[in-house]
């Protein structure tokens, strides 16, 4: 009796099919479009306000590249917020990775590909093996994932201080600097970190959406009591989960020493938080079982066009920490609703708050 | 319908939470192609069972033997592989996920060629599927992209009856099965337990009903504090003989 085979007595119904499901909306979820709309509305605001400076794609490709790296580690935080765990340590895993990563170039010597490829995987595997212990805690000695990751974000960033003295590294290959750093796609004024960038999404948004990896990220968060008992091996996916987690974080760190050309000990104490923030606005559940990559990519450039455009309407910038708090409080309470209305048992919830939202606009 | 070698044996299972002897030296037993009714008090250690013997607990004494032979039931998986299934009285469902997710959940129909390789799903063929198999069983699950979270108690404890009966090739436990349905899909999950019964495989019914355990039951163990204390075949008993049974009425001493 193999596991796979199909259920005996259900003939295949060869015609009949439910309702065709909307790929759209089944891709994105629906908080992740009306967080979409948040954004266009306050992109328009800016561009009302200072029509020649903010909309145009020199201001515009600023906004993406400082997006980027974010990006990077806001996939990781999705899947594992959609497990209803949390990742702390991604910004000290990025300061640990990038140290370890410039300490490698920095030995082997020279500005070259060769060099740049060896420390590209350095920081990768460093970050691989921060993310595994994590998972270990949480999967197997069962600590709360705060707990865990508070943890390791402490000693992540400690380490990272013994080894450099908590003097930062300085010396990085040109090669990357040049391209991944400052360049663009060539022909184009396109970053190449965002294309990067958007390729890493594009392709984990695949896996997160489409695939059985993906489907049991969401099973785990959604009852992982459930998940357990059809067999689903639980505690693999909360390792394999937070392992990539802290891969990202790992690539992150390549990527930031690319563009800051330092390993930036110090400036990265606000990462972790950010990164949860862009994950939590963009639609997915801190209860775990809901989450889409799409609405992180929106909640992603939500804080960011804020600064951008505080900074050119001439606001104090402090004023966007103020803003992107208050969305944040107001995502949540988006999805404390939506919960209530599903325990509630009300099948088209979904529907009735975005025609709300309609309603309720203007 | 009586063999000699029941599909499933349980002798002797001990297991105590605490100083709660849950289950206390209990027995049981079903042959394929029975529908075996376990009643008993509340409290009296019968989801226990259904979770000993679905690979769900892990037992303080006692032996399983699955046709004949002693196996160790250490997880679902191993009580899968064998063909027992179970639907748990809190349903252990996603709620999450859709209908199709949850009946595939753990079996998922990877897509064709290289892409299922990569790990992609044949999200259509699933959704076909449950979608037959709730038909089957005449429940009205109205959409396959909902959240099963949303739906109606009912609705959910139909997709997690279809669920185990699509998979049961041994046992199917169905702890409370019909305790959140309706009149008509009450009616469908007996004749579905009939069905199930009439393929070969051993249908384990936990109900308060009497009513529904004398109608679609062939035999009717009783539980109370944790041991079996009586069996009856189902044609031949009455309502008031398993209440006394249950209540204690009948074993005087009561323990
Ligand atoms: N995980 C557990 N921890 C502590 N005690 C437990 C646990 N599971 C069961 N028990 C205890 O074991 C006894 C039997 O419980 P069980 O759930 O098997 O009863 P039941 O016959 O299914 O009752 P009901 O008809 O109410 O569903 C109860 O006293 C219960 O409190
Ligand atoms: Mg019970």
């Amino acid at each position: 009796m193999t596991q796979t085979a199909a259920p005996t007595g259900v003939p295949v119904a060869p015609n009949e099919q439910g309702k065709a499901p909307n790929f759209l909306a089944r891709l994105t979820g629906i908080q992740s479009f009306q967080i979409l709309l948040v954004l266009i509305v306050i992109f328009l605001i800016f561009t009302l306000l200072a029509p020649t400076i903010f909309p145009n794609w020199t201001n515009i490709r600023q906004i993406v590249q400082n997006v980027s790296i974010l990006a990077v580690l806001g996939i990781g935080m999705t899947f594992v917020i959609i497990t209803s765990g949390i990742d702390l340590s991604i910004g000290s895993v990025l300061v640990f990775s990038g140290v370890v990563s410039a300490k490698v170039m920095q030995a082997i010597g020279g500005s070259g590909w060769g060099t740049a490829l060896v420390g590209l995987v350095v920081a990768i595997v460093v970050g691989l093996l921060w993310g595994l212990l994590n998972g270990f805690l949480i999967a197997k000695a069962k600590v709360p994932p705060l707990i865990v990751t508070l943890g390791t974000l402490g000693a992540a960033l400690g380490l990272a201080q013994v080894i450099t003295n908590g003097v930062d590294i300085r010396e990085v290959p040109t090669v990357l600097t040049d391209t991944i750093g400052y360049g663009n796609v060539v022909g184009t004024t396109i970053p190449l970190i965002s294309l990067l960038a958007l390729v890493i999404v594009v392709i984990f948004g695949i896996i997160l959406h489409k695939t059985k990896f993906g489907l049991y990220t969401f099973a785990v968060g959604s009852n992982e009591e459930a998940a357990r008992r059809v067999g689903v091996k639980v505690d693999r996916q909360l390792i394999s989960i937070y392992a990539l987690s802290g891969a990202l974080a790992g690539l992150a760190g390549l990527l930031s020493l690319s563009q800051y050309g330092t390993t930036a000990i110090a400036g990265q104490s606000q990462t972790n938080l950010n990164v949860i923030a862009a994950v939590v606005i963009g639609g997915t559940s801190i209860f775990g079982g809901l989450g889409t990559m799409f609405g992180t990519m929106v909640g992603l450039f939500i804080p960011a066009v804020l600064q951008n455009g505080f900074v050119i309407i001439g606001v104090q910038p402090f004023w966007q920490q103020v803003a992107v708090g208050a969305v944040l409080v107001a995502a949540v309470f988006i999805d404390q609703r939506r919960r209530a209305a599903a325990a509630r048992g009300s099948g088209s919830k979904s529907k009735v708050s975005l025609s709300s939202l309609w309603t309720r606009k203007k | 319908m009586t063999s000699t070698i029941p599909i499933l044996e349980a002798r002797g299972l001990t297991r105590s939470f605490g100083a709660v002897r849950a289950l206390d030296h209990v027995d049981f037993d079903i042959n394929a192609g029975e529908v075996v009714a376990l009643i008993g008090d509340n409290g009296a250690g019968k989801s226990t069972l259904v979770k000993a013997l679905s690979g769900n607990l892990a037992l303080d004494s006692g032996e399983i033997r699955y046709a004949g032979g002693v196996v160790d039931l250490n997880s679902t998986t191993a009580a899968s592989k064998l063909g027992i299934e179970t639907v748990f009285q809190d349903l252990a469902l996603a709620p999450h996920l859709n209908p199709a997710q949850n009946m595939f959940l753990g079996r998922e129909i990877p897509a064709p060629g290289v892409l299922g390789k990569l790990g992609f799903l044949d999200t259509k063929a699933m959704r076909l599927r449950s979608k037959a198999a709730f038909d089957d069983l005449g429940a009205t699950v109205r959409s396959m992209t909902d959240p099963v979270g949303g739906m109606s108690g009912g609705q959910r404890q139909a997709i997690a009856i279809a669920r185990a009966v699509a998979w049961a090739k041994g046992v199917i436990f169905l702890d409370e099965p019909t305790a959140a349905l309706g009149v008509v899909q009450t009616k469908n999950v007996l004749e579905t337990i009939r069905r199930v019964r009439d393929k070969g495989v051993g249908v384990v019914f936990i109900s308060h009903n009497m009513p529904n355990v004398i109608e679609v039951a062939d035999r009717v163990q009783v539980l109370r504090l944790g041991r079996r204390i009586a069996t009856f075949e189902a044609k031949k008993t009455n309502m008031e003989e398993l209440v006394a049974a249950m209540t204690g009425a009948l074993d005087g001493a009561g323990a």
